[in-house]
């Protein structure tokens, strides 16, 4: 079997659910794609031998952020598709900018060199190594985060009360 | 599992990624519902993810991989606080359509 095979799958999936997030016409379909979407990223992370990132990233955004997005459609019962689209003007217009943004983000790299890979050490993203990195060397960060954290949850229950007085 | 990095050459991450970003940028010009707005910003949030664990393994430093789990937490955060805004938005005026959110508009 081809080695570079799972990636090609992977990207293709990939690009084709980021896609159909964008183009789906019910908001429902487009969080169940995105879901899909964030699996197959996690697919990349495990490929690029990254299994605490991928633990991490299927259990916040798979997990948390997806159920919350799915969570906050259901509330406002958003499954009908109500909004007016845009007209096609402001559609084409859209889809031009993003692909001259594409142009320009693939022109700056087209001539660079390519780094090569470093491949004694490929067991970097362990749990016990980004442990020691995040513990360590990143310690005041990681605790800072954590008033982060803290902050957002209070703003969040203080703007979804009913009256803020 | 080590032989990806024999095969697949940065570039094509870097490639995969601007892809993945330039169709997020697509999707908050594209739609008007607030949601799918956000969506298209963690969509964006995710490529950029990507890319640094690419370079991260490939360049074999563990410092970017803690980059990434950073942006995480940060993008956790956002999304509470953003959704609490939508919900309380939707409740004063009954939607969530960009276009009826002017009034900042000069």
């Amino acid at each position: 079997m081809n080695p570079s095979l799972p990636f090609f799958v992977l990207a293709t999936l990939s690009v084709f659910s980021a896609l159909m997030v964008v183009l789906s016409r019910k908001p429902v379909h487009s969080v169940l794609y995105l879901i899909f979407c964030f699996f197959t990223i996690g697919g990349h992370y495990l490929l690029l031998n990254a299994q605490f990132l991928f633990a991490v990233h299927i259990i916040v955004y798979a997990g948390a952020i997806m159920v919350l997005f799915l969570f906050t459609l259901m509330f406002i019962n958003m499954n009908k598709e109500l909004e007016p689209h845009k007209s096609n003007l402001l559609k084409g217009a859209a889809t031009i900018a993003a692909g001259c943004l594409l142009l320009v983000l693939v022109a700056i790299t087209k001539g660079a060199e390519t780094l090569p890979a470093i491949s004694k050490s490929s067991d970097i993203g362990t749990v016990s190594n980004l442990g020691k990195a995040l513990y360590g060397q990143y310690l005041l960060p990681f605790e800072l985060i954590s008033i982060l954290l803290l902050t957002a949850m209070v703003g969040a229950v203080m703007l979804g009360k009913k009256d803020v007085e | 599992m080590n032989s990806i990095l024999q095969v697949i050459p940065l570039n094509y991450y870097v490639a995969l990624a601007a892809i993945l970003f330039s169709i997020g940028v697509m999707g908050v010009m594209f739609r008007r519902n607030a949601i799918i707005v956000f969506m298209c910003i963690e969509l964006m949030l995710n490529a950029v993810n990507m890319l640094l664990t690419a370079f991260s393994t490939y360049h074999g430093d563990a410092s970017g991989q803690v980059m990434v789990f950073f942006i995480m937490a940060v993008a956790a955060a956002e999304v509470a606080v953003g959704l609490a805004i939508l919900v309380m938005i939707y409740n004063n005026i009954r939607t969530v359509d960009i276009n009826e959110l002017n009034k900042l508009k000069w």
